[in-house]
């Protein structure tokens, strides 16, 4: 690192420091809004709560961490390791349909999967009829629970771990198989001693990722009737209409985030993953054969199956049948949807490149702290995000307001609060994580001296940057883009909050028929948002493989 | 694709972006001169959109629409302050109105219209706010599995002769939140939270879901009795869709308390905001929303009742039969909201 750190740098390096730090104090505003209130009492309620819920919220809370967790790490690493390392039949097929559960939001296939499997719907139904039991008298798995919750939410955030993980599989380069078979590993021991541990951060990256998703989960906990923290925070909001407790409970849910990525951050304190990407020679890959080829395809199969082909089918099913089209202009439902979600990629994952390698240059305690702070908005639920967003910026408002109408005697309006400037902020601050993550981990994999042997070379460091950096960090920059671009797409609280008049977008539109109980005519403003999606994944994950097989 | 095209394609697509969003950033909303009216709605687009589209043919006023969870929008609200765009607040519940009015987001607009047409009980006693549309939130009965004869009150669901046979959604509903309000009203808050222990104990499944889901485990053979707004049944009946006939007619609407309070009411409603810019307009629009085809169009495309007396009720409400409401002054459902969460809470009803 000492070679980084050279002098002459300096005034280059606290340039970007400076700016990352004004990025972060400006993303954090939001979240210090919420934390502020921890100073309003608000003692009855939170009196009330301990006395009668707040045990079940927060065992239930992590009771769905734990099962997602355990569920996105069991799909998303077999599965990356199997179509990063072996060869078998489909594996370059899965290598990106895998992705595709990424592009269904949680509270559809929540949606969907409660539509096929209660007791009203056609696969119970089927069994009453065919057997003559009534309800009651056979098990069936009773998908508005817990274990319902976990399994929906497990299917679509594990393409963050297969992401991130498959990633980082696939720049261990051949090197690191050869280290394997050196050491008298045999695959599995250079799976479990080897590659697993050097994507270890990845893995992490795209753990962490889920679950921040799961604590913020309203949609999906809510229509299950599962009571966890976040829906705690909801119903103080709506019920007691106190927002000020929302608020701190929020503000809770935040510490107890913090603290989870600072014990993550303590348990591998000093170790270092930088791979030798610079000797990119290409792995062989394992061949597979037999039943162990059926296994692999099998394993590939279930999350695509499960997570993707029966939900979109279904919708598909929905929207041809039944569904009441009339209500259209959906065209224009998703170009608006599409053109935020590309605005705010954009900004997100420049904004965490700024972040990324300003840490990266500048290693310093107060840096690194500031980036951590500024992920921390995907914990949040959009709601809560919302309203931090919407107090600074309405007192904005007030204040230009107020000038305008001193100096210029004109009457200025809301030119922030209600405007899309609100909502791409809100997005900003609440997906900043997803872009940091992915972006972090593709940085932190090229090795620092790599750089200085560089600069030694006499490079300076946009040479570097251009010539090293971009060419290595291609596919990480491409994915931090895809992931926000799809996690956009399917916000809906922040932008059910902050959108200006008459501005609909896909999942707005899909909401708004579901919560009114009418899920079938949901399901073609449902089905767009997957297509939208979709899109970007294909022509990116394309991409992503190409930029890696130099083709 | 090469580089060069997928690089073309994101300056296009970028490019394209940037003029849709400084598009909408220039927003006419404050023209106070020309014919614009401002709203915030609870009410979803699809059931008050085409009302508002109406209203703009026959008078010429643009109305700009954002919809959005009620507290959410009260909070939008509230911040904005002065600056708010906003000229009405629409809701779907009294006790969200009630709660826009303690938060000083609302301000009284005369109306000899609205005041003459709609009854005292459905209103707010200080003229903040107006019912638009009724709805019963009442018992519905498997034919075959429950004896009329066996249904009395709200009240006697508590009963143990209910066990296992109920099924209602979470008390984090607003319906439900209503409900417990108007019963602690009558009824008081300790007997009430008796009341909820009891009918916790009688569900049959734990709550989950929406009043349609209620009434399709009903008649699916969960339960034997669901709690549901009328509408919701109404959408069922005249839904085209086999299956929800199917679910539809294997239920019947029982009335209950009908010798002492009368049905649960709640009413969707609207409001004029503290610092509306279009005040006239606004109160146009309210006047055109209890007009008699308004007031028609609701019961037709929604099932809801009328608050206007002798506006046309729907046919399938009508079908329902006639009852006897409860005319508690609904600012208190407001009131009592919080005291009904809690104890809900303390009951043990998720």
């Amino acid at each position: 690192m000492s070679v980084v750190k050279t002098s002459k740098r300096t005034n280059r390096i606290s340039g970007l420091s400076l700016s990352s730090l004004l990025i972060v104090l400006i993303l954090a505003l939001p979240i210090a809004v919420i934390i502020g209130f921890v100073f309003k009492g608000s003692v009855d309620v939170f009196s009330h709560l301990y006395d009668t819920v707040l045990i079940d919220y927060v065992t239930n809370s992590l009771l769905l961490m734990f099962g997602v967790g355990a569920g996105v790490l069991l799909l998303g690493i077999p599965t990356a390791w199997l179509t990063s390392v072996c060869d078998f039949p489909g594996r370059k097929i899965f290598a990106w349909a895998l992705l595709l559960p990424l592009a269904v939001p949680a509270y559809i296939i929540a949606y969907t999967y409660t539509g096929l499997l209660d007791y009203a719907g056609p696969v119970q139904v089927a069994i009453r009829e065919i057997t003559g039991l009534g309800y009651g008298e056979y098990w069936f798995f009773e998908i508005r629970s817990l274990p319902g919750a976990v399994v929906m939410l497990a299917l679509v955030l594990y393409p963050y771990v297969y992401l991130l993980s498959r990633a980082a599989f696939l720049e261990q380069s051949a090197s690191t198989l050869e280290v394997s078979r050196t050491l008298g590993y045999n695959q599995w021991q250079g799976l479990f001693k080897l590659a697993l541990p050097l994507a270890r951060p990845a893995i992490i990256a795209g753990l962490t990722l889920a679950l921040m998703e799961t604590l913020a989960d309203y949609g999906t906990v809510q229509y299950f009737g599962v009571s966890t923290f976040t829906t705690g925070i909801f119903r103080t909001f709506y019920g007691f209409g106190d927002s000020a407790a929302a608020a701190q409970l929020a503000a809770f849910l935040l510490g107890f985030v913090a603290l989870l990525v600072l014990v993550e951050k303590y348990s591998r304190r000093k170790a270092r993953y930088h791979s030798s990407a610079e000797y990119k020679a290409k792995a062989k890959l394992i061949p597979l054969a037999g039943w162990k080829a059926a296994m692999a395809y099998f394993i590939c199969l279930i999350p695509v199956l499960f997570g993707f082909l029966i939900p979109a089918i279904q919708l598909a099913y929905w929207s041809f049948t039944q569904a009441d089209l009339s209500d259209g202009a959906f065209a224009q439902l998703a170009w608006n949807s599409f053109y935020l979600a590309f605005l705010a990629a954009l900004i997100a994952v420049g904004f965490a490149l700024i972040l990324a390698y300003a840490k990266r240059l500048n290693p310093r305690k107060i840096v690194s702290f500031s980036v951590a702070t500024a992920g921390m908005g995907y914990a949040l639920p959009g709601t809560i995000i919302a309203v931090g967003v919407i107090i600074p910026f309405a007192w904005l408002d007030h204040q230009l307001i107020a000038l305008a109408s001193n100096w210029f005697g004109v009457d200025l309006g809301l030119i922030l609060s209600g405007t899309l400037v609100a909502l791409l902020f809100a997005y900003t601050v609440r997906f900043l994580a997803v872009s940091l993550g992915a972006v972090q981990s593709g940085l932190d994999k090229i090795k620092p001296s790599l750089d200085g042997a560089a600069r030694t070379l006499g490079s300076t460091p946009l040479q570097v940057l251009r010539q090293i950096h971009v060419p290595l960090m291609k596919s990480s920059v491409l994915t931090a883009l895809l992931i926000v671009f799809v996690d956009v797409l399917k916000e809906l609280p922040a932008t059910l909050i902050l959108r200006p008049f008459n501005f609909n977008t896909l999942a707005v539109r899909a909401f708004e028929l579901a919560s009114d109980e009418r899920l079938v005519d949901a399901a073609p403003a449902s089905l767009l948002i997957v297509v939208v999606g979709l899109l970007p994944v294909i022509l990116l994950s394309r991409s992503i493989a190409k930029g890696r097989t130099g083709s | 694709m090469n580089r060069t095209a997928l690089g073309k394609l994101f300056v296009a697509v970028g490019a394209a972006a940037v003029v849709s969003v400084s598009a909408l950033l220039p927003t006419s909303v404050f023209a106070e001169e020309s014919g614009l009216v401002n709203v915030y709605s609870a009410r979803k687009e699809a059931l008050i959109k085409p009302l508002f589209d109406r209203f703009t043919q026959d008078t010429g006023i643009t109305v700009n629409l954002v919809t959005g969870k009620a507290d959410a929008l009260l909070k939008r609200l509230e911040v904005e302050g002065s600056a708010s765009p906003a000229d009405l607040f629409v809701t779907v519940d009294a006790g969200r109105l009630h709660r826009a009015k303690e938060a000083g987001v609302l301000q009284v607009a005369k109306s000899a219209v609205l005041e003459e047409l709609i009854p005292a009980n459905l209103k707010d006693r200080d003229g903040y706010w107006y019912g638009m549309t009724q709805r019963a939130r009442t018992i519905f009965y498997v034919k075959g599995k429950v004896d009329p004869a066996e249904l009395t009150t709200y009240e006697d669901l508590a009963d143990p002769k209910w066990k296992k046979r109920i099924c209602v959604r979470s008390s984090s509903n607003i319906y439900n939140q209503s409900l417990v309000a108007s019963m602690i009203d009558a009824n008081g808050v300790e007997a009430t939270e008796v009341w909820a222990k009891g009918l916790v104990a009688n569900f049959a499944k734990p709550p989950a879901g929406g009043d349609t889901d209620q009434l399709k485990a009903a008649a699916a053979g969960v339960c034997d009795i669901a709690i549901a707004n009328t509408y919701y049944f109404g959408r069922l009946l005249k839904s085209t869709d086999e299956e929800s006939q199917a679910v539809a007619s294997k239920l019947t609407a029982f009335w209950p308390n009908q010798t002492d309070r009368g049905v649960h009411m709640n009413v969707s409603g609207v409001g004029v905001t503290k610092h509306a810019r279009n005040l006239g307009n606004a109160v146009k629009l309210m006047e055109f929303m209890a007009s008699d085809e308004s007031q028609a169009w609701y019961g037709e495309e929604n099932n809801e009742y009328p608050v206007v007396s002798g506006a046309k009720v729907s046919d399938v409400l009508d079908g329902l039969g006639q009852f006897k409401a409860d005319d508690i002054d609904l600012s208190k459902l407001g009131e009592n909201n919080r005291a009904a969460v809690e104890l809900m809470d303390r009951a043990g009803w998720k």
